[in-house]
Parts: C-alpha cells; structure tokens; sequence
C-alpha cells in the first residue's frame, strides 16, 4: 500500500483568549491519498478551519500555538520546518484557496502578476515567462477573454471570477495537494457550482489531492471521495463518502443529516433538529464533547472521551455506543 | 365577539384585518440612481432593483422569494413595508393602497407588518436587556399598558418562541446566534402582527440550528395564523416553510408556483439551473443527477439585457428571447412563468 499523501498525527493546535487557552484543534488525526478529494465538515468553531492553517503552519503566533502532532508530507514533517522550509511549500507542492477572493488578492497589482508570482518565486520562472503561463492557467480555469484580463486589477473582477483568479494561482506551480476553506461560500447558487466543478475538474486532471472544507453536506456528497466530520475541535467520525451517509453512527453525524433540509424528501414531515447550542470551546464538558445534546448518552460519555474506533473499512467513530442499527 | 386583550381593533383607515389578501403588489418598480460627480452631481443612469413585479398573497399563507444576490427579493420586501420608496407601482396591505401613505399613516399599518432580520448580531441592541428589546415594539405602539401587563406579555413571548424565563434579564451577547434569533423572532409577535416578513432569517446560523429555527417558524405560523413572506436563497430551507414560492431574477419573477410543482417540475430555464446547482446531500443520487450548469454570473441590474433577462445565460436562448421581453404567463393552478418556450403565441 503506497503511503498517503498527508498524513495527520495528534495535531493539537490552542488558543490563548480572554475566556482562558482554548483547544481549537484537538488530537486530531487524518490522512489524504494522492488524488483523493476528502473534505472536512462541521459548523462553524468546528476546527475546521484552524486544522487546514495548521497543515499550512499559517497560525498566527499569538495568540495561537500548535502545541503537538505531526503533519507527514510527501515523507517530510512540516512542523518541523524552518521558515524558509515552509515558505517552500507553501503555494508550491501544497495550494490554498480562501473563502474571501477579496481579502486574498492583492488589489494593487495587477492579476497576471499575481498568478506569475509564485512561479517566478517557486521555479525561478523570468517574469515574462511566468505571465506567458499565467495566461495558460487562465484558460484553464475557463477565464473569458484569459489574455486581456491579465492586466487588470481585482475589483474589477465579480466574485466568481475573483475565485477562478484564486484556482489559477493554486494551480500555479502544479501543487500535489490543494486546501479549498469554504471557497464558495461568499459565491451565489449558480456559481458556487460552476466554480466546485471546475476545481474537481482540474484536481481529476492533474492528478492532485484536494482537502474540501466545507459546512455544506450537499458539496460533500457531490464532490468528496472520504469525508471526515468535526465537532468541538475533533473528529467524531471518519468514512468513505457513500458509506458515510449511507450507514452515518456518530449521533452527531445522524443529526446533522436529519436536521439539514433537502430538496427531495417529504415537507410534511418536520425537520429534526438537533437540541441545545454548539459547543463552547471555553468551556468544554469532559467526556464526549457530543454528550450535553446527545439523545443516547450514558454516565461514561461525560467522563472518558470516546476514542475512534474502527466499525467498518477506512469508517471510524468516535462513540462508546453500540451505534450499528 | 370578544378581542384578545393586545390584540387592539384596527384604527379606521388601516385597512381591513377580516380582508383575504393581505399583500397585492402591482408592477412594482424600485430603482436607485446612480450618480457621478464631485461637486455637481449627475444622474447617470439608474440601478434596477425592482422592475415590474407582481405578487398576491393570501391570509394564513406563505410565500417564498427566492433568487440569487441582487435579484430584488429584499428591495421587494423593503418597499411593501415602505421602508423605500417605490419608483411605480401599487401595493396594497389588506385591501388598502399604501403607496403613498406617509409615515404617520404607515405607523399603524407596520404594526400588523413586522419583520425578522438574516443578521442576529447586527439585529439587537446590544445594551438593551433581552426583555426591552421584545417589548420595544409594545411600547412603540403604545400598546404597553400597565407593568404587570407588559412583563406578563414579554414573558409570554419569551416562552413562545422557546427560550426561558430567566433569559429576560440577560444582554444579546451572552446568546449564540440560534437564540438571538429567536429573540428578534418574539420581538416581531410582540404586536400581534398578521404579516412577518423575514429577510434571510436562518441564512447567518449553523446546520444543526438552521433546523430548529424553521421548525419554529412552522410552528407559529400554524398557532398564530400567521401570513409570511420569506425571502432566502436556500430553495431547501424555503421549501419546508412555504408552500408557494415565487423566483426572482434581475429584478423580475421568472416563475411562481405551488410548492410541488415548482419542486418536481420547475418550466423556466432559470428555475432548473438553480435547482441543478443545488447539491444534494445524498452522494449516491448526486451521482446520477442531471447537470445542467449554466454558465456566467448575474449581469448588473444597471443595464439588465433586452429581451429576456436571463437569455444570455440561458441553454434554451432563442432568437426572440433577444429582442422580447418575456412577460408572465399565468398558465393556471397557480402558476406563472415569464419565459418564452410557455408562451401562447
């Protein structure tokens, strides 16, 4: 069996508030296969987030610190790099794209510098042969007009296009792993698909990883291959995508499938929510961090925390129920 | 006939509360100029917001508005509160025309009008208790009455809409965004009003509590006999709430139909690319749906495409479809569509 791609080991990342140091990231354990699109879901505060910053080493210090784990990449562990170690793979062997194409582009320079950058910084690329290919990248990620528009800035440009600005640097120096954080959440309806598409597209054709995060449980089941589920800092289930809706066991997991509203399904039935409020991460119960809202709790969910625990191939919960119904 | 004790007879003038149709709005039109210059000031053109819309909506029902950014659901919604000012058209609350009631006269009109807003942070003061921001609306309108009146109504609000008791006394930030929401939702039925209209209201708040906020939302309208307009780009979430959902784009409804059909059988071209672009939460299916993506984004309502709107965009664009405008066609059981491949020539 070839060895994945990356490799997450116990990565613990806290934060120092005013409501004391808070666990945003807690023992946290993943891998993704190369070429394979796993996507990370939960609500927001879920960790989400902080985990993909935390491949990335883009914690900000303080008030965060990764206090622990490891991040395996292609052999090497990135939290164990130098600065100039991981200002190397950053936008070079692994991609982010952000939630907000504004705030991530620089709006005084112009777009085709902006793609041209990292492959003029990463491969040494004479600037006039990286805007050659950043014309190329254009193209590819379906830019009308590709070759006018490099020259101009990005408020010139409407969110979906900012986006696909986004996808071209990514792609930029042909990353073995890309990082999408909710990258179509500010997008309408109709784009926000055009754009998933797109980027599952170019992921397929060049052979890259993607790790999707993502509230959205219908992008997940459109696109993720394996999925893995975060709540109050930690993965409380693993799975393949099919068979995690298909046989979902973390009551978490069943709640949030029962609670989303579909488009197909009966309306005469009622939503089941899920009672009580998110976590407080300030303030988090002993055990499960499940246990105050979970309709099947026992005494020693709110003392021990559940380890995950394996129930089926590459499907793993963390629950100290019997959950195969 | 006995009244309830808050719920006051409607001043003269304000309409009839017994009349079927609560809101009639008749090509209804709200632009904003756009203006460029430092010191003088020109008009240059103008932002089309809303531009032609009709809509009827019965006592005790509820309508969705749904589209995608700018398509004109808020502005719509603004101007029946007459919270904008409409450029043409006609609305009617109750059977009365409000187009150009002033404010004095619309006072006693919002009372029965209130609304629930997508933000609950930005939403709440954040120095009122919970309490005096749920019993703002009583005081507003006068309709207070004595203290023990007031704290027995609040605390009956309170309760209706699922917090507790000692929450009263607590200030906006110690909520999550859920019971904010719930919050603001007490504050629009602390007048007894027939009409909610909510703009975006669980669009701000996390999956697992998106639920509980629509069920709420079902649940008053059926104890309360309640009228919604809601107004959300979740065709998910508005399909569990409303059972007719009108769609807009660029300013115009494209297609408005009964729950069902609109769901199961949607005409206008418009209508089954956002239903397509949607995701399912069912991989399986996902696999085995039809995509039908359309391509480019929403053009600016600044200079909306002759014709129809939404032709150059549309998989099915025909030459006349470039040159006219579509209007609605009511093709019956309730459903209208604004799209040239439904027109009887």
């Amino acid at each position: 069996m070839p060895q994945p791609l990356l490799q997450v080991r116990n990565l613990t990342t806290r934060f120092t508030t005013q409501r004391g140091r808070v666990t945003a990231v807690d023992n946290v354990s993943f891998d993704i296969d190369a070429g394979e699109t796993v996507a990370l879901v939960g609500e927001s505060g879920s960790g989400k987030s902080v985990t993909a910053l935390s491949i990335m080493r883009l914690i900000p210090s303080p008030p965060g610190r990764i206090e622990g784990g490891e991040v395996f990449f292609e052999g090497r562990d990135l939290l164990k790099l130098d600065g100039a170690g991981i200002r190397g793979v950053r936008g070079n062997n692994i991609a982010m794209i952000f939630q907000e194409p504004m705030s991530s582009l620089n709006p005084a320079l112009s777009v085709g510098l902006q793609i041209a950058e990292p492959i003029n910084v990463h491969r040494g690329t004479a600037w006039a042969n990286a805007l050659e290919q950043a014309k190329v990248l254009m193209g590819r990620v379906r830019m009308p007009d590709a070759a006018s528009r490099l020259a101009s800035y990005p408020h010139q440009y409407s969110g979906g296009m900012r986006q696909r600005v986004m996808i071209a640097m990514a792609l930029a120096c042909s990353p073995r792993l890309i990082i999408a954080d909710e990258p179509t959440t500010a997008l309408d309806v109709t784009v926000q698909a055009q754009i998933l598409d797109l980027l599952k597209e170019l992921t397929l054709e060049t052979g890259s990883s993607l790790l999707l995060i993502t509230h959205d449980l219908g992008v997940v089941a459109r696109y993720a291959d394996r999925v893995a589920v975060m709540y109050g800092g930690r993965i409380v289930e693993t799975a393949p995508a099919r068979e995690l809706y298909k046989h979902p066991h973390h009551p978490y997991t069943r709640g949030l499938m029962a609670s989303v509203p579909r488009l197909d399904g009966d309306t005469a039935q009622r939503l089941l929510p899920i009672e009580g409020q998110p976590p407080d991460l300030a303030q988090m119960p002993a055990g499960c961090a499940f246990s105050p809202r979970c309709g099947s709790v026992s005494d020693i969910c709110r003392s021990a925390r559940p380890p995950l625990t394996q129930v089926a191939a590459r499907h793993f919960k963390a629950c100290f129920n019997d959950t195969r119904a | 006939m006995t009244q309830e004790p808050d719920r006051a007879p409607a001043a003269p003038g304000v309409g009839d509360p017994r009349h079927q149709e609560i809101v009639r709005v008749e090509g209804l039109h709200v632009h904003f100029p756009l203006r460029r210059g430092v010191l003088i000031q020109r008009r240059v053109g103008s932002i089309k917001a809303v531009d032609g819309v009709d809509l009827a909506l019965e006592r005790g029902g509820a309508l969705g508005l749904v589209g995608e950014s700018g398509c004109g659901k808020s502005t719509t919604a603004l101007a029946i509160l007459r919270m904008l000012e409409p450029t043409a058209g006609r609305i009617a609350f109750e059977g009365r025309d409000i187009t150009h009631s002033s404010q004095d006269e619309m006072r006693p009109i919002r009372r029965r009008m209130q609304m629930v807003y997508q933000d609950p942070y930005g939403s709440l003061n954040p120095r009122m208790k919970v309490r005096d921001i749920i019993g703002e609306p009583l005081e507003v309108h006068g309709l207070a009455g004595d203290p023990p009146t007031y704290a027995e109504r609040v605390a009956e609000l309170i309760a209706m809409v699922g917090l507790l008791p000692d929450m009263a006394d607590r200030y906006p930030h110690e909520f999550s965004g859920g019971q904010r929401q719930r919050i603001g939702i007490a504050r629009a039925l602390a007048v007894n009003p027939t009409l909610i209209i909510c703009d975006e209201p669980v669009s701000a708040l996390d999956v697992s509590i998106q639920a509980q906020v629509v069920n709420l939302f079902i649940e008053l309208k059926e104890r309360l006999s309640l009228t919604y307009l809601f107004i959300a780009h979740d065709l998910a979430v508005v399909r569990h709430v409303c059972e007719r959902i009108a769609v807009m784009y660029l300013g115009r409804i494209v297609e408005i139909a009964r729950r069902e059909e609109l769901y199961k059988r949607p005409l206008h071209p418009y209508t089954q690319a956002l239903l397509a672009a949607i995701p399912v939460a069912d991989p399986e299916l996902e696999a085995r749906r039809p995509r039908a993506i359309v391509t480019g984004e929403v053009p600016s309502a600044l200079n909306p495409p002759a014709g129809c709107r939404f032709h150059p965009r549309c998989p099915q664009a025909m030459d006349q479809c470039r040159r006219i405008d579509p209007g609605l066609t009511d093709l019956g059981q309730g459903r209208s569509v604004a799209c040239h491949l439904f027109r009887s020539q």
